[in-house]
Order: structure tokens, then C-alpha cells, then sequence
């Protein structure tokens, strides 16, 4: 398992070199059924992206995923092909329904290195790509269809393997007040149908079930707050209705919606979102509103038109007492944060993630950015934690797999019950027995709360 | 009626005794009182035997007239003539109520009255606050005294001689001495201990020329003299048929008044009678108090102001003791009406002005408290109202003001019960006249019907406010005060949670916040006082003792059984209120950081599976909302076919409850991790007591042979470590397997006894 890593001995990044990410070359998506007659090709395609490409171009590029898609189907009729490696770059396939399919086309990872003579060389990366990760954005893609999610495909990695929702931990306390806030507001606007609750980007109540809310997550954290965040950090998120009177002074503003309420021609418009997939769609308004680092999403049925009237109501009951909470949260959280010390920095970085509640923890990555989430290790790191996991998905049984990586580092990857850990941990000279004590005491300090076999 | 001032002073005195004491009759305000009582001596001269308010009067100056005129007249209870008046004169009994159904009325005469022989001419009536016992005394004494108290299943019956007319007559506590007033310098005493001698014995004030207004007793065998130059505390020797002076001290008493359960006399001095001196007696000792005064309202130059004894009544509050003065409506000031000021006399230190009820009315009233709230009557609209001093009022830096609780109501019509053997079924009850002039008030809670003979307590219902106090907080302080509330609070959180009267749910949080408010307040008495037992306090100090558990507390198994229970029953509720009421008392139960018992939470799970939210569940169980306990890891670990992260839960929930290690190895084996349960017990270190065969039995039946030697060998291993052989003993019953493996691996493969 142990992977001589590219670039072993250099440290990471080396001088020479000029390093391109993956990128995406193409998307499309096509149905078969729509021009089965020659001349009648170009029916068969619903989108294409980039749509520059030539009309005879996007017809090829189709047939041919449909030569392969077809021609695999011969070895393996129910799982044909799912994805397709090249020198260059890696297609994936996706038939999300029936005969509707997904393709995504991503370059290779390049070095460009200086030759002797001063050429530049290029060399793909093919080896970089993990089919998981890919066809998991794929996936995604689909459920994402509706939220129209831009594709940062050069930051991939393990955390979009599992598509996990990152919970904001909390007393029981302030959650029981949360929740009592909820349910008031759900009270007192009857046509909101459900509602979530946010906190730094991170979840603490959800009324939606899991899988929605999954999606709904991903819009939220990938798309819709950090198109928002430039803003706030330019400090306009000032009380804003100071001056309404009569108004109680509150941060609260709605991240979807109208932006000014003052405005009697305000547009009421809210993005769509189809919740409840699995047996009927279910078609809702969704209200974004924030105050402070609380943000709520009020969920309206599709058939009723949110007015203005409304989202003054909203705003007059919600505000007030959601920029409250947002101040009880934060000085909860402080307090939490300095009765569990001030460690300083460990010596290990892990990811978490729980299949079962779609909990996941990770302090690899720094905060995302409207762009790119960060890692804060080296990607050949974060390649091992994907063929750790790719080797999971293949037994059911609780496994635990240690491997020692570039230099110092050793990663540790463990399952238990539905539950995933994956450990870099940098010591010095350690030696598996050490490496193996350090990952039960972090299990013991950081998972001591749940039952998470050691 | 001449102004008060000019009464004659000695007679109004000595008819002043005779009655218990007396704030009791209709308070009118003073001008008023001085026309109507004219009026009234002129329409009603003629009749006999009015009711005295207060002391076991004899008449008042115009029953005294009647029975001048016809000697042998003796009436009982006299009305004082100012109060008498009322009942026919202004329009007022004209003024029915509305009519209302029985669920309006919020106040009520008891049950059973406490019945004597009305007052008449030859059966004199007094009442005894001390002892609340009605004294029916016939002919002086001689043809007989029937004392009758409200508890007194047998009415105490004697006979005395007639030595001349009394003028008031009160038992000790304990029925134990009778004491008897004829003259206004002497009290007469009969022993009523047994093996006493029964001769009666007299003692006659010490204060020269002075006259006595009363007594009372403060105990078994001890008395105050009350005389118009001051009063004489004395103790009773019934054994030697004597008094012996213990204290005493000289001052002018225009009145008196007694609070028998605070065991203080307040006597009233000056002229203007509103310079008020309070004693305090206890087991032998005579305190006396910082005196205080009541500002008297302003009135006309014309008429003297004073302060009338029938305007100030005492009583205990929430355990303070309070003088209520009914401060009439003055003309002069522009107040809009009537109120009545409370003067807080605490045990020590100065009386302090702390409450003011506005009445909003004029006329006249009276005073009863009533399961600690105050109640005012009022009888010109026959109607009462009233207020509890622990409500918010508007505090103005010193006193506050208090509005009633509840609109004005009548006092529930009463009909006169048909006792006795005559109660025959043809005989309908008689109305009883509510409000009647006839009536004298006591404290507490007492009103006498002295004429019709009866004597009942005043009761306050509390299912009819429910309807009337629209705000449910409100509502709550009210009745979290009173007596008898438990039901009646559970039956508002039913109501409130009921489809038809439906609160929002911020109400119905501040209503479980004020249960759970008395809840905890009762919960950390009882605790404060476990430690201070444990502490071995209770010897040093005999003050402490246990908290009372007044029915205001509300713990969480009366919430759960009378209101939540049926709730989450009601099929037609929308599920997502059921559950935002139950996260709402949960809520309040943490907020005041009471642990919340496993049933309630057993309630929320069952609500939410029944609607399949599995989702919330988990995410409730996330964030512990729903606390650990086995019982509740037990309910989860059943619900794993309907929710398969259900199991993980429970896992999690057995882990961190850290005493739930066997059930933990036995979820596993039950899910044929046998490893997974091996290596559990093993990393808490109990693997060297587990049942070898339990785990072997459960390798065996996954089929999995490899898994099977593993386990094997461990036991073998474990074998070897403890008793230096790797074989098992026979009392583990492993045999079959050993077999087993034999079969499977070869005999070569078991493990091999070494040696160190």
C-alpha cells in the first residue's frame, strides 16, 4: 500500500516545476432517444458546456461516449463503463435516469518541467485522478442540477467522496432555545413548510430529511454563502434598518430575496429547490436569511407566491430574535471553546465522517473559499486518504489500514461501524506501534463520546 | 346619627366588646354614614335585633332605644348603627347582578355553615376569633351557651348563672378556661380542665377607673386586658383559681383589634384614633412595637377626621402580617375612588406602607382575605373584587398599586340548607340574601349572618378565573399562589393545549416556565435541606425542617400523566405542534436545570417515530437533547429495523453511559461481531471474566471458521495466562467446541502448554 509518492525527497512544490490542477474540459448531457436517425444527431444533446465547441465536434464527442458506454455493456451488462482513461484526461459517465446521461470530461494534472535545452515538457498526471471523487461530483452534480452549482473541479478530494454535512457542535441549551425558535417562527409563519438552522456554515437543525438537506448543504456552503462573503467582509452586514422607525435594530438581511424592503418594487424572488426526491418532488421556495453567522432557510411550497408583505413579517418576527440567538451562540461557543483549553496545535490532522448521520469533521481543510477549498496537506497526502477509502468501500467489515507516506508522515485510515477516520499524523522516526498508540489517543480524546472500536 | 366623635364614648365601648372584635360590618364612608344612619334611624327604628358587626355587641344606641322600650328586648348581635343602614337605603339592592352562569361566580359561601340560634331578644350571640367559635348564649347563661367552632363536630353546651348581662365571652386555646365579661372593671373565669375545680373565680382590672373594652387570650392560661387607660397581661393559675399580673402598660385606647394568629393587639391612641401601638405576646412576654400612623385622607373642615376602627382590619398576607385601612373616597382629592392601603407590620422593625388597592368605586365595604388574596365586598353593587398582592403592580418607589385580578363578580347565590329532621322534600331551599346589612365580616375568611344564624367561611373557586383571565402568564402567577390550584393548572395546560383553545406556543412556554419555576424552587429546598441533614444540622438546629411541597409543585411526572400523555394521544393534532411542545417543556425543564425524567423522553421518540422523523430524532440524539440512559439506548436499539442508524445511536448511548459494558458485548454478539465485542471488552480490560463459551457459541454461528479458531485461540491463550494450561476447565462447558475445532483444524492445531 505504501506509496512512493511523485516528488518524494523534494519537498512539495519544487522550484522547478510548474504544476496545473485538473480542470474541466467538457460537460454534457444527452439523451440517446431524442435522434436516433442519422442527421437528427444533434437532438440527442440537452447541454454542452463549453458551448463554443462545434456542432459536429459535440456530436462526436457524444457518439463516441456512446460507442464506449455501448461497447462495454457487452462485458458488463448491468454496470457498463463508468469512467474512461486517457494520456490526457479521464471521462466519466453517469446515467443518472434512464437513458439520460451525464458526461464529464477532466484533464489530467500537468507538470510542465524545464528539459535540458530549455524546452518545457509537459507530463499528464494520470495517475492523479481518483475515479471515486470524480464520479461523486458527478453524482452530485446531478442532485445539484437544480441549485446550478458552478464546478470547482481543481480541489476535489476525499471530502466530496462523502458529500458530508459538517454539524456546528453546541450545549444542549442553546440547541433546546434554537429549537424553541423554530418552532415559534414556523408557528407564527404557518406557510413555512420547513426550516434549517446554520451557524458559520455549519448545520445544527435540519427539517428537511438527510439526503435533501445533503444538497441543500452543498448549494449553501459551495455557492450561495460565499458569493455572499465579500460583502460582509467589506463590513456592509451593519444593522441596516437602524434608521426604519419603529424597528427594532437587528442584523438580520436576507441572503435570497429582496434586498431592500424599503424598496416597494423589491423583486420577491427565490431560487427553487425540489426536495423529497425518492418518491414525489416536492417543489419549494427557499428563503435565506442571515444575521450575524446565524443563518436560517425558511422553506416555502412552490404554489404559494412569497409577497413583499411577507418578507417584511419575516424579517419584523425573524430578525430581532435570530441576531439574539446568533450573540447567545457565539458566546456559548466562546465559552465552550475555552473550557476545552487552548491546545496547542497537535501533531496529527484528521477527517471524520459518519454514514449514518453524514457527519463529517475534518481539520485538513481550511475554510472554503468561493473558489477553492484549501487542504493544508501536500495533495499526495490527500490522494492516499482516497485509496484508503476506495479499499473501505470494498468490504463491508470494520478494517483499519496504516500507511507510511512521504518522509515523516504516516496515515492512518480506520472503519468502524458506518464510521471513517483517516489520520496524518508527522512524527519523527515513529514506528507503527507508536503511530498506532498516538490514533487511540486521539479516538479517546476527540471520540470519546461514541463507540468507536479501537 | 350624630358624628362618631360625639358618641357616648363609655357605651359605645361596652357594646363594642361584648362581639369578638370587631372590623367586621359594612364600612361606609363617613359623611355617607352620618345621613344614611339618620334616614335609617327614621325608617327603621322599630326593628329589633339588628346585627352588631364585630363584638358580641348588644344594641347599638338605637337597639338599645328598642329595648328600652321593651325591657326584657335583648338583642344579639346589634348592627352599629352606621352600617346597619345600608342594606334598604341607597338604591344599591335594587342593583341585581347580571345574570351569569355558575361558572362566573369566583367566590362562594362554604358548604356547611357553622348554624346557631339566630340573635333574638333573649339569645345573644358573640363570636370568638381566636377559636373562630360562635358562643349562643340564652338568657345570660342560665338556660344555656351552645359554642359551636367550624371544625366542632359536637358543639361544646353548658350553663352558667345569670349574673347579669355579658358583655362578651371567649374560651382559651384548647377550650381550656372560659372567661366571661359582665362589668366593665372585672372578667369572671371557669376552669373547664378537668379535676379542676369548676367554681368560677373574677379578676378585676388593675388600673384604677379604668374601664375595660375587652380581653383576649394569647395562649391556654394567659389573657390581655384591654382598657381604655391601656392594657394588663395576665397569666391564669386555674389550679388556684387566680390571675397573676405578668406585664402591663398605660396608654388612652380610643379601640382595639386582635390578630389572634400572629398573636399581636393593635390599640388605637390620640385623638384623631389613628396613632396605632401593636404588642406582641409570646409564651409570656409582652412586646411592644414601634407605633406607626395612618395618614388619614382629607375631609371637610366641618367634620373631624378619625380614624374608625371599622376601616382597619388585620391579617396575615403570605405570611406577613398586614394592617388594611380602607382609605375612603375624598371628595377633596380627586382619587377615583375608594382603596385600601397595606401597612406591613413586620415582627421587627417599623410598620411600613406597601400596598395600595384601588377600589374605583365609592360606598361602602368590607374586608375579607381569602386563601391570601384580599377580598373586598361591596354593597352597593353587591359585588365583590379581588387582589393579590404577589401580582405585578405599578411600583412607584414605595408602594404599589394593585388593579383586581378579576372584573367584578357576586359572591355565588347561596341557598340556606334544609337541616335537621323537618328537611322535608316538599320544603325548597331559601335563597340566602347575599350582601344583607345583616352581616358582619371577620378575618380571615368569616362572615356571620347573625340573624339567620349562620356562619360560613368564604371560599374562592378557582375553575370559573380560568375563563376570566385571559392572560395565560398571569393567570399562572395567580394560581401557582393559591391552595387547592394543582388540578385546576393541569387542567389549563390540557385546555391550552386542546384543539379549540389552543395557545401559541410562546405562551405555552412561559406557562411551563412557571411550573417549572415553583418545580425548581421546591426541588433545591428539598436538597439544601438533604445536605443540611446529612451535615447533621438537624440537632443543632431545631428551625430546620423540611420544605412543604405546596400543591404548586408541578413535577414532571404530574405534567406527564395528567396533561401530555392524552395530548400526544389526540390523533388530530398536527404532529409538528406535538412535538414543539413536548422540545418546549423539555426546554424549560433544562433551562431551570431540572433532569428531565426518561419517560418524557420515551415520549418524544415515540411522537416522532409514529411519524416516521427519523431524521430529527437522530439529530435530537446528536446533540443530547434526549439524555443518556438504558432504558432509552434499549428503546433505540429495538427501532433498528425502522431506522437502521438507529443502532449505531443506541452503540453511542451504552459507551457513554460507561456502567452498560454487558449490554454493549451483547449487542455486538447479537450482530455476530464477535471480534468486535473481544476486542471491546478487551480494551476495558474485562476480558479475563467473560464466559468462553457465550463467545464461542457465537463465533460458531456465523460459520465462519476462520473467525472460530481466532476466537479459539484467544480463550486458549487466556487459559494459559491465568491457570498456565490452555486447556478449558470442565466448568466452562466448552466440550462441544473443543470438539468442534478438533474437527475442523485437527487435533495438532490446539495450542500446546508451555512453560516459562
Amino acid at each position: 500500500m505504501a506509496v512512493a509518492a511523485a516528488g518524494a525527497g523534494s519537498g512539495p512544490w519544487a522550484t522547478q516545476e510548474k504544476q496545473f490542477p485538473p480542470a474541466l474540459l467538457s460537460f454534457f448531457i444527452y439523451n440517446p432517444r431524442f435522434g436516433p436517425r442519422e442527421g437528427e444527431e444533434e437532438n440527442k444533446i440537452l447541454f454542452y458546456h463549453p458551448n463554443e465547441v462545434e456542432k459536429n465536434e459535440k456530436i462526436r464527442n457524444v457518439g463516441l461516449c456512446e460507442a464506449i458506454v455501448q461497447f462495454t455493456r457487452t462485458f458488463s451488462p448491468s454496470k457498463p463503463a463508468k469512467s474512461l482513461h486517457t494520456q490526457k484526461n479521464r471521462q466519466f459517465f453517469n446515467e443518472p435516469e434512464e437513458h439520460f446521461w451525464m458526461v464529464m470530461v477532466v484533464r489530467n494534472p500537468i507538470i510542465e518541467k524545464q528539459s535540458k535545452d530549455g524546452k518545457p515538457v509537459i507530463e499528464y498526471q494520470e495517475e492523479e485522478l481518483l475515479d471515486k471523487v470524480y464520479s461523486s461530483v458527478l453524482q452530485q452534480c446531478y442532485s445539484m442540477y437544480k441549485y446550478l452549482q458552478t464546478l470547482h473541479l481543481q480541489s476535489c478530494d476525499l471530502l466530496d467522496i462523502f458529500g458530508g454535512i459538517s454539524f456546528f457542535p453546541l450545549d444542549k441549551m442553546t440547541y433546546l432555545k434554537i429549537q424553541s425558535f423554530i418552532n415559534r417562527v414556523e408557528e407564527s409563519l404557518n406557510i413555512v413548510k420547513y426550516t434549517a438552522f446554520l451557524y458559520n456554515d455549519q448545520l445544527i437543525w435540519s427539517g428537511l430529511e438527510q439526503d435533501d438537506m445533503r444538497i441543500l448543504y452543498k448549494y449553501l456552503t459551495t455557492s450561495l454563502f460565499p458569493r455572499h462573503m465579500e460583502p460582509e467582509l467589506a463590513g456592509r452586514d451593519s444593522p441596516i434598518r437602524a434608521e426604519m422607525p419603529g424597528n427594532l435594530q437587528h442584523y438580520g438581511r436576507f441572503l435570497t430575496g429582496p434586498l431592500n424592503l424599503n424598496d416597494p418594487d423589491a423583486k420577491c424572488r427565490f431560487p427553487k429547490i425540489f426536495v423529497n426526491t425518492d418518491d414525489a418532488y416536492e417543489e419549494l421556495h427557499l428563503i435565506v436569511y442571515k444575521a450575524m453567522s446565524a443563518a436560517v432557510c425558511f422553506m416555502i411550497d412552490a404554489s404559494i407566491q412569497p409577497t413583499l408583505d411577507f418578507c417584511r413579517r419575516l424579517d419584523s418576527v425573524v430578525g430581532p430574535q435570530l441576531t439574539v440567538l446568533a450573540s447567545d451562540i457565539c458566546e456559548q461557543f466562546n465559552i465552550n471553546k475555552r473550557m476545552s483549553g487552548s491546545e496547542k496545535e497537535p501533531q496529527f490532522k484528521f477527517i471524520y465522517f459518519n454514514h449514518m448521520n453524514l457527519a463529517e469533521k475534518s481539520t485538513v481543510h481550511m475554510r472554503k473559499t468561493p473558489s477553492v477549498s484549501l487542504t493544508s496537506v501536500h495533495p499526495d497526502l490527500m490522494k492516499i486518504l482516497g485509496d484508503i477509502n476506495s479499499d473501505f468501500t470494498r468490504v463491508d467489515e470494520d478494517e483499519e489500514i496504516i500507511v507510511k507516506a512521504m518522509s515523516d508522515y504516516w496515515v492512518v485510515g480506520k472503519k468502524s461501524d458506518r464510521r471513517e477516520l483517516y489520520v496524518i499524523l508527522n512524527q519523527k522516526n515513529a514506528n507503527l506501534i507508536e503511530v498506532n498508540e498516538e490514533v487511540k489517543k486521539l479516538c479517546a480524546t476527540q471520540f470519546n463520546n461514541i463507540f468507536f472500536l479501537d | 346619627m350624630p358624628p362618631r366623635s360625639s358618641r357616648p364614648r363609655g357605651e359605645g365601648r361596652s357594646l363594642q366588646h361584648r362581639v369578638g372584635r370587631g372590623y367586621g360590618r359594612w364600612a361606609p364612608p363617613q359623611p355617607d354614614a352620618a345621613r344614611l344612619s339618620a334616614e335609617d334611624r327614621r325608617s327603621r327604628g322599630g326593628r329589633g335585633g339588628g346585627v352588631a358587626p364585630g363584638s358580641g355587641v348588644r344594641a347599638g344606641p338605637r337597639a338599645a332605644v328598642a329595648a328600652a322600650a321593651t325591657t326584657t328586648v335583648r338583642a344579639g348581635f346589634h348592627r352599629e348603627p352606621r352600617s346597619t343602614l345600608a342594606a334598604a337605603l341607597g338604591a344599591p339592592t335594587a342593583v341585581a347582578a347580571p345574570a351569569m352562569g355558575e361558572e362566573d361566580y369566583y367566590l362562594e359561601l362554604c358548604e356547611r355553615p357553622v348554624q346557631f340560634e339566630k340573635a333574638n331578644p333573649v339569645n345573644c350571640v358573640f363570636f370568638d376569633e381566636a377559636n373562630k367559635q360562635v358562643f349562643a348564649v340564652r338568657s345570660g347563661g342560665a338556660t344555656g351557651v351552645v359554642v359551636k367552632g367550624p371544625d366542632d363536630r359536637n358543639p361544646i353546651s353548658f350553663r352558667m348563672d345569670d349574673k347579669g348581662e355579658v358583655k362578651c365571652i371567649k374560651f382559651s386555646l384548647e377550650n381550656k378556661i372560659l372567661a366571661v365579661q359582665r362589668t366593665s372593671k372585672t372578667v369572671d373565669f371557669c376552669n373547664f380542665i378537668p379535676d379542676n375545680s369548676q367554681l368560677e373565680y373574677t379578676q378585676e382590672c388593675k388600673t384604677k377607673n379604668a374601664n375595660i373594652l375587652g380581653f383576649c387570650w394569647t395562649s391556654s392560661t394567659e389573657i390581655v386586658f384591654i382598657t381604655d387607660q391601656g392594657i394588663e397581661f395576665y397569666q391564669v393559675l386555674p389550679e388556684k383559681r387566680s390571675l397573676k399580673l405578668l406585664k402591663s402598660h398605660n396608654l388612652n385606647v380610643n379601640w382595639y383589634m386582635y390578630c389572634p394568629e400572629s398573636a399581636v393587639i393593635l390599640l388605637s391612641t390620640t385623638v384623631l384614633e389613628n396613632v396605632l401601638q401593636p404588642f406582641h405576646f409570646r409564651a409570656g412576654t409582652m412586646s411592644k412595637l414601634p407605633k406607626f400612623e395612618i395618614e388619614l385622607p382629607a375631609a371637610p373642615k366641618s367634620t373631624k377626621p378619625s380614624l374608625s376602627e371599622r376601616d382597619i382590619a388585620m391579617a396575615t398576607v403570605y405570611g406577613q402580617l398586614y394592617v388594611l385601612f380602607l382609605r375612603h373616597h375624598s371628595r377633596t382629592s380627586n382619587s377615583t375612588g375608594a382603596e385600601v392601603v397595606l401597612y406591613h407590620l413586620p415582627r421587627e422593625g417599623a410598620c411600613k406602607k406597601m400596598h395600595i388597592l384601588k377600589l374605583n368605586r365609592t360606598g361602602k365595604f368590607a374586608l375579607n382575605v381569602v386563601d391570601n388574596l384580599v377580598v373586598v365586598h361591596h354593597q352597593d353593587t353587591e359585588t365583590s373584587v379581588i387582589f393579590d398582592i404577589k401580582l405585578r403592580g405599578e411600583f412607584d418607589g414605595s408602594v404599589t398599586f394593585h388593579h383586581p385580578v378579576l372584573p367584578a363578580r357576586s359572591i355565588q347565590p347561596y341557598q340556606i340548607p334544609i337541616a335537621g329532621p323537618a328537611a322535608v322534600t316538599s320544603q325548597s331551599p331559601v335563597p340566602c340574601k347575599l350582601y344583607s346589612s345583616s352581616w358582619i365580616v371577620f378575618q380571615p375568611d368569616i362572615i356571620i349572618s347573625a340573624s339567620q344564624g349562620y356562619l360560613w367561611n368564604l371560599q374562592v373557586k378557582l375553575e370559573p378565573i380560568v375563563n376570566l383571565l385571559p392572560d395565560k402568564g398571569r393567570l399562572m402567577d395567580f394560581l401557582l399562589q393559591r391552595k387547592e390550584c394543582k388540578m385546576v393548572i393541569l387542567s389549563v395546560c390540557s385546555q391550552m393545549l386542546s384543539e379549540s383553545d389552543r395557545a401559541s406556543l410562546p405562551v405555552i412556554a412561559t406557562v411551563f416556565d412557571k411550573l417549572n419555576h415553583e418545580y425548581k424552587k421546591y426541588l433545591d429546598a428539598e436538597q439544601s435541606y438533604a445536605m443540611a441533614v446529612e451535615a447533621g444540622q438537624s440537632r443543632s438546629s431545631p428551625l430546620l425542617k423540611r420544605p412543604v411541597r405546596t400543591q404548586a409543585v408541578l413535577d414532571q411526572s404530574d405534567v406527564y400523566t395528567h396533561v401530555l400523555s392524552a395530548f400526544v394521544e389526540k390523533k388530530e393534532m398536527p404532529h409538528k405542534f406535538v412535538i414543539a411542545v413536548l422540545m418546549e417543556y423539555i426546554r424549560s425543564l433544562n433551562q431551570f436545570q431540572i433532569a428531565v425524567q426518561h419517560y418524557l423522553h420515551e415520549l418524544v421518540i415515540k411522537t416522532l417515530v409514529q411519524h416516521n422523523l427519523f431524521y430529527m430524532l437522530h439529530q435530537f440524539l446528536q446533540y443530547h437533547v434526549l439524555s443518556d440512559s438504558k432504558p432509552l439506548a434499549c428503546l433505540l436499539l429495538s427501532l433498528e429495523s425502522f431506522y437502521p442508524p438507529a443502532h449505531q445511536l443506541s452503540l453511542d448511548m451504552l459507551k457513554r453511559l460507561s456502567t452498560a459494558n454487558d449490554e454493549i458485548v451483547e449487542v455486538l454478539l447479537s450482530k455476530h461481531q464477535v471480534l468486535a465485542a473481544l476486542r471491546f471488552i478487551r480494551g476495558i480490560g474485562g476480558h479475563d471474566n467473560i464466559s468462553a463459551r457465550k463467545f464461542l457459541d457465537a463465533a460458531k454461528q456465523t460459520e465462519d471458521n476462520m473467525l472460530f479458531y481466532t476466537i479459539f485461540r484467544f480463550f486458549e491463550q487466556r487459559n494459559q495466562r491465568l491457570r498456565g494450561s490452555p486447556n478449558f476447565t470442565p466448568g466452562e462447558h466448552c466440550e462441544e467446541h473443543v470438539a468442534f475445532f478438533k474437527q475442523i483444524f485437527g487435533d495438532q492445531a490446539l495450542m500446546r502448554p508451555t512453560t516459562f
